[in-house]
């Protein structure tokens, strides 16, 4: 995974919430086998009508996300995540994000943001007025910065220690051998198997 | 102080805890389909690892499986490269694999409990949202991202903070009308799509208390529709009794000592939980949903909602657009939606108890001119016992299409999908825009209320039938 420190970029105000995952990438995208590719899925259904946002010249080239309350509900495809980063997506910002999406989005290096609906408004309203407006998402300092805009925001140790270094997740348990082979040998009898061991 | 039951399940899968650190989670299940595995292996792959436990791994194929002709080659091509994805990694790294046209094929949160892989106080976990439903056995059970199916597959474990818990406890006794379907669409319109989010849901009270394992699943299963990741029942003898004698619970002696630890799987006196839900089961009505979000539900004698009602900006802007897609007007009766197709099936409402409702209500009467009826079981066992109970007979003859196992119109990756404009009343649980096929609009309803409003060819309660079915029996 790649590290994220800091990130600067132009913005995508998405005004919708309750944006789902199926809206994020359909389901006859998820045939794919790859973790790329995902680009020309993202919204798919919105992007047919010429007025969408993500439609407009001047949203080309942005990286950065400010949707609308409960974004990535619905099914816990990772191909969202994908999806958004393929696109050149490096950080999504919203006052409330579904779990599952935000576990995923979290363990690809995609960083979800909480904040404030109030915040977002400021924010939506800054990168309507000027398209060129860039945010920075700091974090290191745990901070969005933007011309008159300046936020902190929570994002539990571990997991900013891990994206900050851009650990992968499976070789940090597998340091734990040890902890695991000691509980598998102490599970009972009765547990079930799909086979024989 | 005491425990709630979640908590009494986590803690007993804690491999390792450390300050500052989410809790090492030990997953005694893990259940694998074609679409969300692909790059998981491929992960494997690159890093040169095994699957830790392949006598804790299943995989079976759903998403992508045509329900019509499955004896000859999948006509699409990048569902056929899918599904011939998993059997390869399947293959190449052992893993047990129940592919189409095997007898325990079907969608994967209907095999797992029917196997009786799925047991209380157990963790369960899957690359599908809809895992929650294994909750209903007291087993603590959430959907997972492919990145997670990776760690899984390579550790048997998962890094996962500690969710809050809130209960929903359901007292009293609910109408002869009402089912789980209807239970869960109120509660998720109650809390709101995002009202569970960063809980696990525990279904408690007298209600719940009598339902059966089907209806529990029924109502674990749509926990995430209301942004929970897992919704638990503590398992009772009802419970017991699904379990007893499955291909995979224990037997003899292990059998005794699992009840005596399945027994002690119950939130404690003294417990707290974080938040807490009561509903009155005596007012439930038959319930569906109107709008784009399973939250957008309402009874069935209700009409459609006026978006200038809602105090909230955000709630009346989604009222708006979900009425626009849905192509409704405020003040519509909902009992006078037409539809174009009926769904039954999916993990939510394709077993053999919703079957059994549905050929009870279609027997001896027809489905209405002009509306396309689809019977999908959610495996080829249910398939097999509807069959055996000449079901299957009672829905062709009503004039419904019986098809083979999968998950099929619940989200549309085969061909069973709707077109533009098409409306359905779908057992399923989503009805997200496109969900069912592109433009497609979708009613969520119970399996009772997709049969009546078969017949009828407008939404419809089985108590709207007044007429007697045109002939007895089959
Ligand atoms: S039936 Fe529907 S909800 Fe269930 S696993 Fe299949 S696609 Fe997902």
């Amino acid at each position: 995974m790649e590290a994220f420190t800091t990130h600067t970029g132009r913005a995508v105000p998405l005004r919708r919430g309750n944006v789902d995952t199926d809206q994020i990438i359909p389901a006859h995208w998820l045939k794919k086998v790859t973790r790329d590719g995902f680009e020309d899925g993202l919204f798919e259904a919105w992007r047919k009508d010429s007025s969408f946002i993500l439609n407009q010249p001047e949203r080309q080239g942005a990286t950065v996300l400010v949707a609308g309350p409960d974004f990535g509900t619905g099914s816990s495809r990772e191909h969202a995540v994908w999806a958004l980063q393929n696109y050149g997506f490096k950080a999504v910002i919203s006052s409330r994000f579904a779990d599952i999406f935000r576990g995923n989005s979290l363990k690809n290096g995609l960083l979800t943001v909480v904040l404030e609906q109030k915040v977002v408004d400021a924010l939506w309203e800054l990168t309507e007025a000027d398209p060129s407006a860039e945010i920075t998402v700091d974090l290191e300092k745990r901070q969005v910065l933007a011309t008159g805009i300046t936020a902190d925001f929570e994002l539990d140790e571990n997991a900013r220690w891990r994206l900050l270094n851009g650990l992968d997740d499976i070789s940090l348990t597998l340091q734990n051998e040890a902890d695991i082979a000691a509980y598998e040998a102490s599970r009972p009898a009765f547990k079930p198997r799909t086979i024989e061991a | 102080m005491g425990r709630t039951l979640a908590e009494k399940v986590w803690d007993d899968h804690v491999v390792r805890r450390a300050e500052g650190e989410p809790d090492l989670l030990y997953i005694d299940l893990h259940l694998l389909h074609e679409v969300t595995s692909p790059q998981a292996f491929d992960g494997l792959r690159l890093s040169d690892r095994q699957v830790r436990r392949l006598d804790l791994t299943i995989a079976t194929e759903d998403h992508n499986t045509p329900t019509i002709d499955i004896d000859k080659p999948i006509a699409d091509p990048v569902s056929r490269i899918q599904l011939e994805t998993l059997r390869k990694n399947c293959a190449d790294f052992g893993v047990r694999l129940h592919p189409l046209g095997d007898v325990e094929q079907g969608v994967v949160h209907v095999v797992g409990p029917q196997l009786g892989l799925t047991q209380p106080g157990t963790t369960v976990v899957c690359g599908d949202s809809h895992t929650s439903t294994h909750g209903a056995f007291g087993a603590l059970a959430f959907g997972i991202g492919t990145s997670q199916v990776e760690h899984v597959l390579a550790t048997q474990t998962l890094p996962l903070a500690r969710p809050k818990t809130m209960a929903i406890t359901v007292e009293g006794e609910l109408p002869d009308t009402v089912t789980a379907k209807d239970l869960i669409l109120a509660i998720i319109a109650k809390i709101g799509t995002g009202g569970g989010q960063g809980y696990i849901l525990e279904y408690r009270g007298s209600a719940i208390e009598k339902l059966s394992m089907e209806a529990r699943m029924t109502i674990c299963n749509m926990s995430i529709e209301a942004g929970a990741r897992a919704g638990m029942i503590a398992p009772d003898e009802i419970t017991f009794d699904y379990l007893r004698g499955r291909d995979h619970a224990p037997r003899g002696a292990e059998w005794d000592a699992a009840v005596e630890y399945w027994k002690t799987l119950r939130t404690d006196d003294d417990a707290v939980f974080d938040a807490e839900v009561f509903i009155d089961a005596v007012e439930l009505a038959p319930f569906v949903t109107w709008g784009t979000n399973p939250g957008q539900g309402a009874p069935l004698s209700a009409n459609v909602p006026d978006p200038a009602s809602y105090d909230d900006a955000s709630e009346r802007l989604a009222a708006e657009k979900a009425l626009e897609y849905m192509g409704l007007s405020a003040g519509q009766p909902l009992r006078d939606i037409k539809v174009d197709t009926v769904f039954v099936g999916s993990c939510t409402n394709g077993r053999i108890e919703d079957l059994r409702n549905v050929a009870a209500i279609v027997e001896g009467r027809k489905v209405a001119d002009g509306v396309r009826m689809l019977v999908v079981p959610g495996s080829v066992r249910v398939a097999l016992q509807a069959v055996a109970e000449g079901l299957d007979k009672v829905f062709t003859a009503a004039g419904a299409e019986w098809r083979h196992a999968g998950c099929s119109m619940c989200l549309g990756m085969n061909p069973d999908q709707l077109a533009p404009g098409e409306r359905s009343a779908s057992t399923s649980n989503r009805n997200f825009e496109g969900r069912q096929g592109k433009g497609g609009r979708t009613h969520l309803v119970s399996p009772q209320v997709a049969a009546a409003t078969a017949v009828l060819g407008h939404l419809a309660s089985p108590a709207d039938l007044s007429e007697a079915p045109a002939t007895a029996g089959v």
